[in-house]
């Protein structure tokens, strides 16, 4: 066998399919050189596939991993924004931070604001996406326009929106005018009792065709055949619903589930625009509006990230808490 | 396996390390006030003075065409405040900002932002001879000055001649001087129909919005004391009472609106007045393209009454900056006495109608307010302004006090008496400290 160059040899290692499978195989110490091991050492058996992963991975970890790693080191320390090259000192707070924002009454207030909010905008998401799709799967007429329709609000930009439901909802709006007698007082957006419950509907509304995408989607996987045989047994429509579709789209259901509560936890624009940054009197603020009013506005960075941190633990918590129960369902 | 993730995570390190932490350090030494070359500014992005600041950069230029300076508009965002830090921690700011609000020096003082203008041979005896006595509202608690007294807006009373002709108010001299003369015209304002509410400054929790409904009328009522003086919050007094009391009043009977609009609700007749400074004026002539506004002015009312313009209110200043990554400091202070000159002056005032913070402005423009009396009672309000304190946490200061002002005044949910004794606590612990949690 010929001498090649270590890089020229994983090269052709990366080129010969099969061959290099093999050679991939051979225990250390077999016929290649010392730079040869070391490059699989560090590159793996497949450096084309690394090299082509690398950016990826290299975004993830500039913009995503370093932040993060960041933001738990700043939750740990006193600190603040400066310029570059200025020099202050950043002691060492332990759970300092932890503990004034576990014993901040508006964060512990912007807590049970996104918990009213997930209360109403998770079940509300799955069960209209559930239905809208299963009605849309269904031959009616103009159904790519209906599909269409549901769609259009998830792709425009939030801040449009927001000015379209602040005409619907402000007071005196079009849904005051709507409902008479009947509407609230104060206005939607000025209530105490009702700011929640209507970013939670807005939310539910804009993000609705994205749901009802990936439900029409796994609806395509459940078997017709089903239905037909559940339509033989005289199942009902409701029957057929419940016994079929829901456990047919059971994992989709899952992944909706997850990202309704990831998007409730990261809400912002909603409370920021709509009712004038986490009105009114603090009832639709949340943690994420308060991170960027105390470490973006106020320079306290070092507060903000231990919002984020806890955050971060409590979307977890939920997530994983909701993995276990839907993996003990199946 | 083990060795290849230790690489790669030292490299994801490093390059991380290197996104996040470059930046060059600024040139903080003294010797920098010496260097002169290009310079960079930012203005504000209000149509006049973008036509203001592109006049005086191009006249600079002809002048001085090796020290070339390059003006742009602030960078679009919810408030300047934010564009500015972020650029401060960057290291991206430009050498000077004519749009620095006062109440964010402290802030952008502890980041180690911004430059001393004492460093400059004559600048401390240039600040004080053109500003007067009024430059001292703007030292920091170091005795230095970290900005450059650039131009006030005080705030008064504007009303909608129309809606009050409508509601049989007289439109000349109307009933504004004391709280309940303007409490009785607010209901008559709303219960004829003649406007859907008497005043509307923005009921939203950002921390500025007390600059434009309870400071002025703090001002007033109180004789011009500041929120914090000598490190204590002076609000939690009878005249802080008395203006909350007022406020209170025009929310709880729906004289004032408590939800979010867009756009200018005295521009568009939703409220019949509305408290702002003269650069409001060139849009209610409709030079700006709105609708054009037959409106008044009038001062601002106390509980006592007042009909003068010589009675304190928020002055609603925006100084000039000069910050830390600036390299050419020689030039910047050159330049920026050059558009804080008379003559600079002279053009912002005909410009944009806002008042250089300048002694005697009147009888130094006395050609321009004679041309345009409606200026003239702004020209006598600047010289009775208030600003924002400088204390450390000024902006965590001001949304405590708007937070408790939001729940209580605005919103009705505990007393207003209550609301601003604990904001006073809140504050006064606030100030005593430099950096302090939330």
């Amino acid at each position: 066998m010929p001498e090649v160059p270590p890089l020229e040899a994983e090269l052709q290692l990366a080129t010969r399919g099969s061959e290099m499978k093999l050679e991939a195989e051979l225990p250390p110490g077999t016929g290649e050189s010392r730079g040869t091991r070391l490059a699989r050492a560090v590159l793996g058996p497949q450096p084309i596939g690394m090299a082509f992963g690398a950016p990826y991975a290299l975004f993830i970890a500039v913009l995503f991993a370093y932040p993060l790693g960041l933001a738990v080191w700043i939750s740990f320390h006193s600190y603040f924004f400066t310029a570059p090259g200025v020099s202050v000192a950043r002691p060492f707070v332990g759970l300092a931070n932890y503990v004034a924002v576990l014993t901040d009454s508006e964060v512990l207030r912007s807590f049970l604001n996104i918990l009213i909010f997930l209360v109403i905008n998770v079940p509300l998401t799955v069960a209209l996406s559930l239905l809208l799709a299963t009605a849309l799967n269904a031959a009616i007429p103009f159904r790519a326009l209906f599909r269409a329709c549901f769609y259009v609000p998830y792709v425009t930009a939030s801040v449009a929106m927001v000015a379209v439901w602040l005409f619907m909802f402000n007071t005196g709006g079009v849904v005051d005018s709507v409902l008479g007698p009947v509407a609230p007082v104060p206005s939607w957006l000025v209530n105490q009792n009702w700011a929640m419950p209507s970013i939670a509907i807005y939310v539910t509304w804009k993000q609705l065709g994205f749901f009802i995408l990936l439900y029409l989607a796994a609806l395509q996987n459940v078997p017709k055949e089903l239905y037909e045989a559940a339509s033989i047994d005289g199942a009902s429509w409701w029957h057929r619903l419940w016994s079929v579709t829901i456990p047919g789209v059971r994992t989709v259901t899952t992944l909706i589930t997850l990202l309704a509560i990831i998007v409730g936890a990261n809400l912002f624009t909603e409370p920021y625009l709509l009712t004038a940054g986490g009105g009114p009197n603090g009832t639709s603020a949340s943690p994420v509006l308060l991170m960027y009013q105390i470490g973006i506005e106020q320079n306290h960075p070092d507060f903000a990230s231990a919002l984020g941190v806890i955050l971060v633990i409590g979307v977890l918590l939920i997530v994983g808490v909701q993995r276990l129960l839907q993996r003990n369902q199946t | 396996m083990k060795l290849r993730a230790i690489v790669v995570g030292a490299l994801t390190l490093s390059m991380g390390l290197a996104a996040c932490g470059s930046g060059a350090a600024p040139s903080s030494t003294k010797g920098a006030t010496l260097s002169y070359g290009p310079i960079s500014i930012w203005y504000s992005n209000n149509a006049q003075e973008i036509t203001w600041g592109e006049q005086e950069v191009a006249a600079w230029n002809t002048l001085h065409p090796t020290q070339k300076v390059t003006g742009q508009q602030i960078p679009a965002s919810q408030s300047s405040e934010e564009v500015i830090s972020a650029a401060i921690t960057a290291g991206s700011e430009p050498c000077l900002i004519y749009n620095t609000a006062p109440a964010a020096v402290p802030d952008f003082q502890q980041a180690g932002g911004l430059v001393p203008l004492n460093d400059f041979p004559g600048a401390v005896s240039y600040i004080q001879t053109r500003t007067g006595s009024l430059a001292s509202m703007y030292k920091s608690p170091d005795g230095q000055y970290y900005q450059m007294p650039w131009k006030s807006n005080p705030v008064v009373i504007f009303y909608n001649k129309t809606e009050f002709a409508k509601a049989g108010i007289s439109t000349t001299n109307p009933p504004l001087s004391t709280y309940s003369e303007f409490l009785a015209t607010a209901q008559k304002l709303v219960s004829s129909g003649a406007a859907k509410y008497a005043i509307y400054p923005s009921p939203s929790s950002e921390f500025y919005e007390s600059w434009y409904d309870f400071y002025p009328l703090y001002a007033a009522e109180s004789g011009g004391k500041l929120l914090v003086e000598n490190g204590k919050a002076t609000f939690d007094s009878p005249a802080g009472q008395a203006v909350a009391a007022f406020w209170a009043q025009l929310y709880k009977e729906n004289l004032a609106g408590t939800a979010t609009v867009t756009g200018d609700t005295f521009a568009d007749g939703t409220a019949a007045m509305a408290i702002v400074g003269p650069w409001a004026i060139a849009d209610y002539q409709g030079k700006e393209g709105s609708p054009a506004v037959d409106y008044g002015v009038a001062p601002l009312p106390t509980s006592k009454g007042n009909t003068s313009y010589t009675i304190p209110t928020f002055s609603d200043a925006k100084n000039i900056g000069m910050y830390a990554s600036c390299k050419n400091r020689g030039t910047a202070w050159d330049f920026l006495k050059f558009t804080t000159s008379a003559s600079a002056d002279g053009k912002l005032l005909t410009l944009t109608g806002q008042m250089p913070m300048r002694q005697g402005l009147q009888k130094a423009y006395a050609s321009y307010f004679t041309a345009n009396p409606d200026y003239t009672d702004f020209a006598v309000e600047s010289a009775h302004v208030i600003e924002c304190p400088n204390v450390p946490n000024s902006i965590q200061v001001w949304q405590d006090f708007r937070d408790d002002w939001s729940k209580s005044v605005i919103f009705g949910t505990s007393s207003p008496n209550a609301a601003l004794a604990s904001a006073a606590s809140a504050i006064n612990k606030l100030v005593s400290s430099s950096s302090s949690l939330p």
